[in-house]
């Protein structure tokens, strides 16, 4: 059984899944833990090699299972794999915005950013500035719900 | 066959989970999901008892799969797989579960909210080892020969110790001389003994080993190939530029630092009369009569610590680490200057002194020996200015030592003593995708459990390029990277982990697509069945998954990171947690 959004009244919280890569932007995100840097705990990670390797259907699973946002903590162009990394992750936020229109949310529920192994500061600011975004936007699953 | 009984462990990590998340509420939470045999805290997983007790766990319980909530997978997925292995699981039917980094200490102001997301990650980690099927690690074979870059103390002692255990050395260094800093230095502390003359025997030493070739005014210029087989390029300034190739199995970083230079009018720095520690060490190293600043008599010398180091975080770029080495040398030039023929006044202007371990008796040798200290506020610097009359430079400060008093005196040399910087060396560090950490210097991957790997396989950092650090440190790390390499490349052949791409051949149609997405040549078409179809070599496959987003048939799955396991995991995330 899934979660059904958040009960009328209360105050709405948004959940967000990241996608980090293993070597460059989960340690950018293990280290605002470390410095104990605050941001929502309905945020929830997801570590891969590479952002390049998100499917786009992944984002709309998450998205009708009761995500309310997807955020892609790309390599840039510290990626150790791929040096069209960062053209590749952007390519996967596109199609997975059309898929989202497609099914009737909105595609500002998928964002991209690079984030470095150090970029504890701006993780932390990017999950607050999300979290407000999509607060805006509501509950994804208002319309289905 | 995907595992059936999984174990799951979650970490106190002495207060470091267990003060910001209910452990055992999570696992009440957790204990009763499918496929769950056992369900534990522990106040330390990585202890020794604690692995004992997963492995007699496994063994009566039959467990084959393994979920360790803890710290983040970069500090111990080593050690939990061997844990697995150990306990007769595969290594890759084991998931480790960031509740430290990304849980509890980034939720320290929400103890509920800590809690329940905790649960969520749980679930999502017994979710994916439930779809883990048992793998077997690729072996590659490995060339028994290693690059060592720069040629300093660290460099040098490495690439010795590398050829002692029958390895092949390349050994490149920028300048023309090898030796680094070291080189250039007289006596040096804790030892006595003279920089220069070590450098000459190790030297000596090195130049006369067979198994190793020296390069000087030569850098690394190109990196190819794959762990275990690097092709390397390095470009040699001869009479004429010159490249050569070779393959190397590892590759030993240790390019050194370099010293901070003040800005003009920082302390003073500008007047005649302000020198940094470097060149005042040069300077005593070729004193051995009174001592002399630019034909002027030298009787009163101030030291000012700290200079570019432990900088505020209101310093623009600042340095906030402590470049450890200088309070010691700062304490022993003092005592050089003491044994000098004519008697001079020594005065220290310090924050904290740092002269830890053994370096603490050159500090009392100092003061013994006539060196007066003070101490002065963090925030607070000396001024330092000069005296139009006297063509001295004063320094004013408060002193701590005597209840913050302000001290005045005038001094014919004022000492800063200037800390590491990181070396400018763009150029590497782009060819070898080395990581580089806050502070600048190339980041390890763990500073106590794997304190010379870098994310890079196979490639080793040492010496002052990672850290501030002296010279037997840096020595000390030098021999560590040895010990890695011979550890990957004595054995002829390593193992890699199998998370690699597959293609399911019942649907793939080879429409090509993935091909030309793969920059490493990793995927080709090959018959199978009477059908074409995508193959991907394993040895070759990085394990990016940059194809699977790409096959239009959903016909490519990452190894560890399936399409069933992300959104089993998904799933994980988002059932309603009731403990
Ligand atoms: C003033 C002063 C006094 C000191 N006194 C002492 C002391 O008394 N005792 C003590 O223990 N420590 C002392 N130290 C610290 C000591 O100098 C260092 O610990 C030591 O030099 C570190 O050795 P290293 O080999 O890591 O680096 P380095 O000495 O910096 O050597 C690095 C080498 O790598 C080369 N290199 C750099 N980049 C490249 C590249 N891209 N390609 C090829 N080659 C490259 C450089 O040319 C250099 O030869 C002192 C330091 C200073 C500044
Ligand atoms: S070693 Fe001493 S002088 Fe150097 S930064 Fe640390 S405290 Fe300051
Ligand atoms: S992209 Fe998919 S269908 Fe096309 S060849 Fe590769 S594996 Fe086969």
């Amino acid at each position: 059984m899934t979660e059904a959004a958040a009960p009328e009244g209360q105050p709405y919280d948004p959940r967000i899944l990241v996608f980090s890569t293993n070597n460059i932007s989960d340690p950018g995100i293990d280290l605002a833990g470390s410095s104990h840097m605050h941001y929502s705990p309905r945020v929830m990670v997801i570590n891969l090699p590479c952002t390049s390797a998100v499917k786009p259907g992944w984002i709309v699973y998450a998205m009708e299972q009761g995500f309310d946002g997807v955020f892609i903590a790309a390599d840039g162009e510290e990626c150790a794999y791929l040096p069209d990394c960062a053209q590749r992750t952007s390519g996967i936020m596109q199609t997975a915005q059309d898929l989202l229109v497609e099914k009737g949310f909105e595609p500002q529920r998928v964002r991209m950013a690079a984030i470095c192994s150090v970029c504890a500061e701006p993780f932390t600011k990017y999950m607050h500035e999300y979290a407000t975004a999509l607060s805006g936007l509501g509950p994804s699953r208002k319309a289905t719900s | 066959m995907s595992a059936k009984k999984i174990g799951v462990y979650i970490c106190q990590c002495g207060g470091n989970i267990g003060d910001y998340v209910d452990v055992d509420e999570v696992v009440a939470a957790v204990a009763k999901e499918p496929g769950v045999g056992v369900a534990k805290t522990a106040m330390f997983t990585c202890s020794d008892a604690t692995q004992s007790e997963i492995i007699a766990d496994a063994q009566e319980q039959g467990l084959d799969g393994l979920v360790i909530a803890s710290c983040s997978p970069k500090l111990h997925t080593y050690t939990f797989r061997d844990v697995a292995r150990r306990a007769g699981m595969n290594p890759f039917q084991y998931t480790q579960v960031n509740v430290r980094e990304q849980c509890s200490w980034t939720h320290t102001d929400d103890h509920e909210g800590a809690t329940e997301k905790a649960v969520r990650l749980v679930r999502a980690g017994i979710n994916r080892t439930r779809l883990t099927e048992p793998l077997e690690p690729i072996v590659v074979e490995t060339t028994p020969k290693t690059l060592v870059v720069g040629g300093g103390i660290a460099g040098l002692r490495a690439a010795l110790g590398l050829a002692e255990i029958g390895l092949a050395v390349f050994l490149v260094e920028k300048e023309p001389k090898l030796g680094g800093w070291v080189a250039g230095f007289g006596e040096m502390y804790p030892h006595g003994r003279n920089g220069a003359e070590l450098i000459a025997k190790l030297e000596q030493k090195v130049r006369s080993h067979p198994g190793i070739t020296v390069f000087t005014r030569a850098e690394l210029i190109a990196k190819s190939g794959s762990f275990g087989n690097y092709e390397v390029t390095v470009a040699i300034q001869g009479e004429q530029l010159e490249t050569i190739s070779t393959v190397v199995g590892s590759i030993v970083i240790a390019t050194g630092f370099d010293t901070y230079h003040p800005a003009e009018g920082e302390l003073g720095y500008g007047l005649d009369g302000v020198i940094t520690i470097a060149d005042f060490k040069k300077l005593l190293d070729s004193t051995d009569g009174p001592l002399e600043y630019n034909g002027r008599p030298v009787n009163t010398v101030a030291y000012i610590y700290c200079v570019g180091s432990r900088q505020g975080e209101d310093v623009e770029g600042g340095n906030t680490y402590c470049s450890r080495y200088c309070c010691t040398a700062a304490v022993h030039a003092a005592t050089m200057v003491a044994d000098l023929p004519a008697r001079v006044h020594q005065y220290h202007f310090y924050r904290d002194m740092r002269t830890y371990g053994k370096f603490e008796l050159l500090y009392a040798e100092a003061m013994e020996k006539g060196s007066a200290f003070v101490k002065f506020p963090d925030d607070e610097p000396p001024a330092v200015e000069k005296d139009a009359k006297t063509g001295g430079i004063t320094l004013t400060a408060r002193d701590l030592l005597s209840e913050g008093e302000e001290v005045a005196l005038t001094a014919d040399l004022v000492v800063l003593v200037t800390g590491m910087v990181p070396r400018e060396n763009e150029g590497l560090t782009k060819t070898l995708k080395l990581p580089v950490g806050q502070s600048g210097f190339y980041n390890e991957i763990h500073p106590k459990l794997r304190p010379v790997e870098t994310v890079v396989d196979g490639a080793f950092i040492c010496g002052a390029c990672q850290a501030p650090r002296t010279s037997s440190e840096s020595v000390a790390s030098g021999l560590a990277a040895v010990t890695q390499s011979a550890a990957i490349l004595k054995r002829g052949f390593a193992e890699l982990d199998p998370l690699v791409a597959t293609v399911d051949t019942d649907a793939c149609t080879w429409c090509g697509a993935c091909e030309t997405t793969c920059p490493y040549d990793a995927i080709a078409r090959e018959s199978h069945d009477g059908k074409e179809i995508a193959v991907i070599s394993r040895t070759s496959c990085k394990g990016c998954g940059g194809c699977v987003p790409v096959c239009p048939s959903d016909a490519i799955d990452l190894q560890g990171y399936t399409d069933a396991q992300i959104k089993s995991m998904i799933d994980g995330m988002l059932e309603v947690v009731c403990a």
